[in-house]
């Protein structure tokens, strides 16, 4: 869907964008995740032809981007840099115009697709008041609705949920899945951790320009190879499994263990009681926080 | 596209404030020159002011000759200037580009429409005028028949029918959209350097006000011909018996030109430009 080999963006002095080979499948709900600055928007706008890339090629739906973007465009959808719309029009008047604007949106069933859109996204009821009397989430609706317009196969979102409140983040997702499933692809970019741990199905993580990880999220979250442990007896504990325990912590443990069901019946068969047990897994924080070097809107003093 | 754009323009209150405005100095005017009943003297003032007050038919061209100095070239430049940089600073350049429009569709599209409003403002301003001048100054002479204007006295002392008058007064419409396309130019191709309208507007009246002062210089003589406002006022000459195609036709080519280049140079700068705004 998307492929990128060695894309790289300077500017001035800056890289912007370092020697990133993206890679997006079909059928994907792929993240991208990195602080602010590393690229990601960038990268995004280099994806639609916005911005030219110094170097590298980038392929998006299998035809080269720039060269044929225009080829592309008509079947992504896509949002950048949070939404924007004509403040002294209409929500709808706005879709109207913005899909008249373009190819691939048939002018008879428009006011249909419109329509749909906007009740997809939870603004079905928006009467005639302009774009500058929405808030922020109206507005973030309001652009993801522009985004789905023409059932795209692709869909390119920046910080899709941005302005959005709990109810909200957690309907745009329930969205985004349900888009993903009736066939199309979904590449986000974002720097909430929790948003992309719950949506997505690959994780890229970008660093400084630099793609850094790249890997499906069952992988990365893999079991470590350690069990989780709380216990109101961990003298015991590390007592009965002798070197078996790597860290303490109060009641909670550490243990080196594959099969945390196995070491829980071993436990429960010595009469010790278990808390809680589970499986070690790596949290995407975790992940994001050993990929990256540091915040890059922090300025630190020379 | 170019309906989208005209359906923006259109939609916009500040198109009909901008023309509002336009209307609005020469209605002034002519109350002013009504009640006083004191003509400028001939030779000072904008041009027909004096014949006016004789002959109401002939106060859209006095009209045109008040606005066009400043008045409209400054609403131009403003809407020129707008038409990237605003798009670009709202954020909504970027969902045009994606949807997509291609980067030459949207210069096109922007161009066509403030050829629009240049013709609404004018229209407009030409339908006001005509109206305040034959309700405040008549149509001249004994026969007071409301809508049939009698023949007004050309500036060269010749009479022109009403029908030879609509005839110049169209053609000063075409002058003066051409004219105002050359300012479009300048602040369009502002306008695709800067993410900031007010910045390329700006830019564009600096350009204007500078050859107009230039104009008046006898030490700039050597590039008087080229500079962009030294035609502006040629229209006049449509209102001459016989009419004078001298300066008229050097007009339109100096338009021409500045349209070519600027256009063309904000196409090729707008082709190869990132979009980040």
């Amino acid at each position: 869907m998307i492929r990128t080999e060695g894309l790289t963006k300077r500017y001035g002095k800056l890289l912007a964008v370092d020697g990133v080979d993206l890679d997006v499948r079909a059928g994907d709900r792929y993240g991208l995740l990195g602080p602010n600055g590393s690229g990601k928007t960038t990268l995004v706008r280099m994806l639609l032809g916005l911005v030219f890339a110094t170097s590298g090629r980038i392929e998006v739906l299998d035809r080269p981007v720039p060269r044929r973007v225009a080829e592309v465009l008509p079947y992504v959808g896509a949002m950048v840099e949070g939404p924007a719309a004509y403040a002294h029009l209409s929500g709808r008047t706005n879709l109207m115009l913005n899909d008249a604007a373009g190819p691939g949106g048939p002018r008879r069933d428009r006011r249909k697709r419109v329509g749909e859109a906007l009740e997809r996204v939870g603004l079905a009821g928006i009467d005639r008041r302009p774009v500058k009397a929405y808030s922020l989430g109206m507005r973030q609706r309001l652009g993801l609705a522009s985004a789905l317009l023409r059932k795209p196969r692709l869909l390119i979102l920046d910080e899709p949920t941005n302005g959005l409140d709990p109810r909200g983040i957690r309907e745009i997702r329930d969205l985004l899945t349900e888009v993903n499933e009736a066939g199309t692809t979904v590449f986000l970019s974002s720097h909430l951790l929790a948003e992309v741990e719950a949506l997505c199905t690959r994780v890229g993580v970008m660093d400084r320009g630099r793609l850094v990880v790249q890997e499906e999220l069952a992988t990365l979250r893999a079991p470590t190879g350690r069990v989780a442990l709380r216990t109101t007896d961990p003298d015991r504990v590390v007592a009965l499994l002798d070197g078996g325990v790597l860290h303490r912590d109060g009641q909670r443990l550490l243990i080196r263990h594959t099969d945390a069901a196995e070491l829980n019946a071993t436990l429960v068969g010595d009469g010790i009681r278990v808390e809680e047990i589970g499986p070690e897994r790596r949290s995407l924080e975790q992940v994001v926080l050993d990929a990256t070097t540091g915040s890059s809107d922090r300025v630190e003093a020379p | 596209m170019i309906l989208v754009e005209l359906s923006k323009l259109f939609r916009r209150p500040r198109t009909y404030v901008l023309a509002a405005l336009l209307c609005a100095l020469p209605i002034i005017v002519a109350i002013v020159l009504a009640t006083s009943k004191l003509p400028p003297p001939p030779g000072q003032g904008a041009a027909f002011l004096s014949a006016v007050l004789n002959n109401g038919a002939l106060y859209p061209a006095a009209a045109i000759a008040l606005v066009l100095p400043i008045f409209l070239p400054v609403a131009t430049a403003v809407l020129a200037g707008d038409s990237v940089a605003g798009e670009a600073s709202a954020g909504t350049l970027r969902y045009l580009l994606i949807r997509p429009v291609s980067r030459t569709r949207v210069l096109v599209a922007k161009l066509i429409s403030l050829i629009a409003f240049v013709l609404f403002a004018i229209a407009a301003v030409l339908i006001t005028s005509f109206l305040t001048g034959i309700g405040l100054f008549g149509t001249g002479g004994a026969t007071q028949q409301i809508g049939l204007p009698a023949d007004v006295t050309s500036l060269s002392g010749a009479a022109i029918t009403p029908a030879g008058l609509a005839v110049r007064l169209l053609a000063t419409v075409g002058y003066v959209t051409v004219s105002m396309l050359g300012v479009a130019a300048i602040a369009l191709f502002f306008s695709t350097l800067t993410d900031s309208a007010l910045g390329s507007a700006m830019g564009a009246l600096a350009v204007l006000v500078t050859s107009q002062v230039l104009v008046t210089l006898d030490g700039a003589a050597a590039i008087r011909p080229y500079l962009p406002t030294r035609y502006w006022l040629a229209w006049i000459d449509f209102f001459r018996d016989p009419v004078l195609w001298r300066d008229i036709e050097r007009g339109i080519g100096v338009q021409l030109v500045y349209l070519v280049v600027l256009l063309g140079a904000a196409w090729a700068n707008f082709m190869t430009r990132d979009v980040t705004s």
